[in-house]
């Protein structure tokens, strides 16, 4: 390195500090440190553990349906488990209902919880923001990781119960919870509608678990933290004492779904669902951004 | 312990500081001359459990110099430097990094600022090429283009070359310390500040490390290394800060840190001319004339040796021999921080 080309060398004698030489931030700048977090997020092999597990759901579910339908024990189960005999589609359902209570949030809140406190227990909190990354920016691309694995989970479940479903069970049209059978078309659209409104309805746990993720420097905390909020939530939902703060729990609209399989769909009960989780995603968004842009990174 | 303060002697900010109130606070509001790469006015912290970690600290690290920055395990220096990095928030003071406040201005310094904090932090499933893939991503400043000449550069110069491409997980304590300096050279930088780099170092690991600093202080870079054991460093340092218990007890030019006001001059002789010898270092107005012995010392001060030695002769003493004994950095260092293996609270 020359003298003239030394960092030291760039600061003009007498003008002092004042003028450090220009860094401007490059256009793409967000993308790449985007595209740098889901590598990390979707590479990293316990994230691809658990999606793995949750796309063998569909995979088993199927497998225990083709096995069973001809023996005596084909009509127990819920309902849409029994429809998957007759029709591949009703697997992608029945998947999404069987993960939707548990599995799904805890998987979802390993990610979401571990997103900054994560960082904050392997030492590359500090080293991130000294770059710089500004907060609010890792925040979001901390967010936007998490709601990308939650995508994730959620499509893949659905991709591999579409597969496993057509294989084991072919694909016909699809009959309603009233009875009505609607075109294979249409049938598809319906699911594809259930997949979509599941997936939209882990905004809020995601928001939820991205806070916690910034009060703790222990991932785990903030991860068990997090699968708590779902449990206690439909644990809530189902005392009819408590009838009032209902249409506010985190979980009282997941299992709305069931809408796209109605003959009319009511756009008002998913509206709403779709407006609590943004509800909680907003409530929860600004709790974590004004404790993580204000809090001392010690870790 | 203000009176312990001694700033580098041509520091035209610390006459200002320390002085009238209404000087300290003109201080607050407008930056301090350029020259300096660091400085920080009253810098406080105290944390939520009641512990003030960082206690009124006037840091002045000129530009250019490589300033040690030395305490025991404890006394603040790594909340010091997690305040001028931007990542814990003061609760009282000002600090300055390359003529910018900080945190106000962390986004438009920090670019030109390397930092080891507290040990390197990686992700441990990813390699150290990788690793440091990751880190410049995070930089809207860089080019992603230039980043395997950077890296390959890096990475060369902390000698990780050949383990680039190791899990983090595997590599050693050292390995670990020199991936962090990697990441700090990842782009040309104005101001290093290196927390206890030395940390898990061999003795070879940690001659590397301060050759590093003395090559990167030839190009120019203002260096802010700081370590408990003042050994490890002392020598590459131009100045010098003794922190303890979340003071800073003493600071300045490393030449000037051990006091030559506090030198001693003392005289070996025969047992008959001991009184004589006493008599004539007390007539040439030396203080603390002291007898052991056979051996006459006096606090020297601003007087020649030459002169003793000429005084002496000139009365007669037969001087068997004459040293001049100065107190040694580390004499000082334990003198103001103690010693032995307590931390300090
Ligand atoms: N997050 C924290 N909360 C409370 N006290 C802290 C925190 N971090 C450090 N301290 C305390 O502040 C003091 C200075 O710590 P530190 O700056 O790490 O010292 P050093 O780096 O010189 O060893 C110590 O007494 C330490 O216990
Ligand atoms: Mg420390």
């Amino acid at each position: 390195m020359s003298r003239a080309d030394a960092p030291g060398a760039l600061l003009e004698p007498g003008t002092g500090y004042g003028d450090l030489p220009p860094a401007p931030a490059l256009r793409g700048s967000l993308a790449r440190l985007l595209v740098a977090e889901l590598r990390l997020v979707l590479g990293r092999r316990r994230n691809q553990a658990l999606l793995g597990g949750l796309a063998l759901v569909p995979l088993v579910l199927g497998l225990v349906v083709r096995l069973t339908q001809d023996s005596a024990l084909r009509d127990q189960g819920p309902g849409f488990i029994g429809e998957v005999t007759g029709n591949g589609l009703f697997l992608v359902v029945a998947s999404v209902f069987v993960c939707l209570p548990f599995l799904l949030p805890l998987c979802i809140g390993i990610a979401s919880g571990d997103a900054i406190a994560g960082e904050a227990a392997t030492g590359t909190l500090r080293y991130l923001l000294v770059v710089p990354v500004g907060r609010s920016r890792l925040l979001l691309v901390k967010a936007v990781g998490a709601l990308v694995f939650a995508a994730t989970a959620v499509a893949g479940i659905a991709a591999v119960a579409l597969v496993t479903g057509a294989a084991f069970f072919g694909v016909a049209p699809l009959t309603l919870l009233s009875g009505d059978v609607v075109p294979v078309g249409d049938g598809l659209l319906r699911v594809l509608g259930v997949v979509l409104y599941v997936g939209l309805s882990f905004i809020g746990l995601v928001a939820v678990g991205l806070f916690f993720s910034t009060l703790t420097e222990v991932p785990v905390g903030a991860m068990a933290a997090t699968v708590v909020v779902p449990v206690v939530s439909t644990v809530l939902d189902s005392l009819p004492q408590l009838s009032a703060i209902h249409p506010v729990l985190l979980t009282h609209h997941w299992f709305d779904f069931a809408e796209f399989l109605r003959i009319e769909i009511g756009w008002d009960v998913l509206a709403s669902g779709l407006g609590l989780q943004a509800a909680w995603a907003l409530v929860f968004g600004a709790l974590a951004w004004s404790r993580f842009t204000t809090a001392d990174v010690t870790s | 312990m203000t009176d312990l303060r001694t700033a580098a002697r041509d520091d035209p900010r610390e006459r200002v500081a320390g002085s009238s109130p209404a000087a300290r606070s003109a201080t607050t509001t407008e930056a301090p001359p350029g020259a300096f790469a660091v400085a920080t006015d009253g810098l406080t912290k105290r944390f939520r459990s009641g512990q003030v970690a960082v206690d009124h600290v006037d840091l002045a690290v000129p530009r250019g110099a490589v300033y040690g920055f030395l305490g025991p395990n404890g006394s603040g220096k790594t909340t010091t430097i997690r305040m001028l990095l931007g990542l814990v928030r003061p609760t009282s003071g000002q600090a300055w990094v390359l003529g910018h406040p900080v945190p106000q201005a962390a986004g438009r310094v920090l670019p030109h600022v390397g930092a080891l904090v507290e040990g390197p932090g990686f992700q441990p499933y990813l390699s150290g090429r990788a690793n440091l893939a990751r880190v410049d991503a995070a930089d809207a400043t860089t080019d992603p283009r230039t980043l395997a000449r950077r890296t390959d550069e890096a990475l060369e110069r902390v000698g990780l070359a050949a383990a680039a491409d190791k899990r983090f997980r595997q590599y050693s304590l050292g390995m670990k310390q020199r991936l962090g300096l990697a990441a700090a050279l990842l782009r040309p930088r104005a101001l290093l500040v290196l927390d206890e780099p030395t940390n898990g170092l061999d003795p070879q690991g940690t001659r590397e490390v301060r050759h590093l600093v003395r090559e990167l202080a030839a190009d120019g870079t203002t260096v802010l290394v700081s370590s408990h054991l003042l050994t490890e460093i002392e020598q590459v340092c131009s100045h010098i800060g003794i922190m303890s218990g979340g003071r800073l007890v003493r600071q300045g030019r490393r030449t000037d840190i051990a006091d030559p006001a506090q030198a001693r001059v003392e005289v070996d002789t025969v047992p008959a001319h001991v009184v004589r010898a006493a008599e004539v270092l007390a007539a040439l107005g030396l203080p603390e004339v002291r007898v052991a012995g056979d051996r006459v010392g006096a606090a020297l001060g601003a007087t020649d040796p030459a002169r003793v030695t000429a005084a002496l002769v000139g009365a007669g003493v037969d001087v068997a021999a004459l040293a001049v004994r100065r107190p040694t950095l580390e004499q000082v260092f334990v003198e103001l921080t103690g010693e032995g293996f307590d931390v300090a609270r």
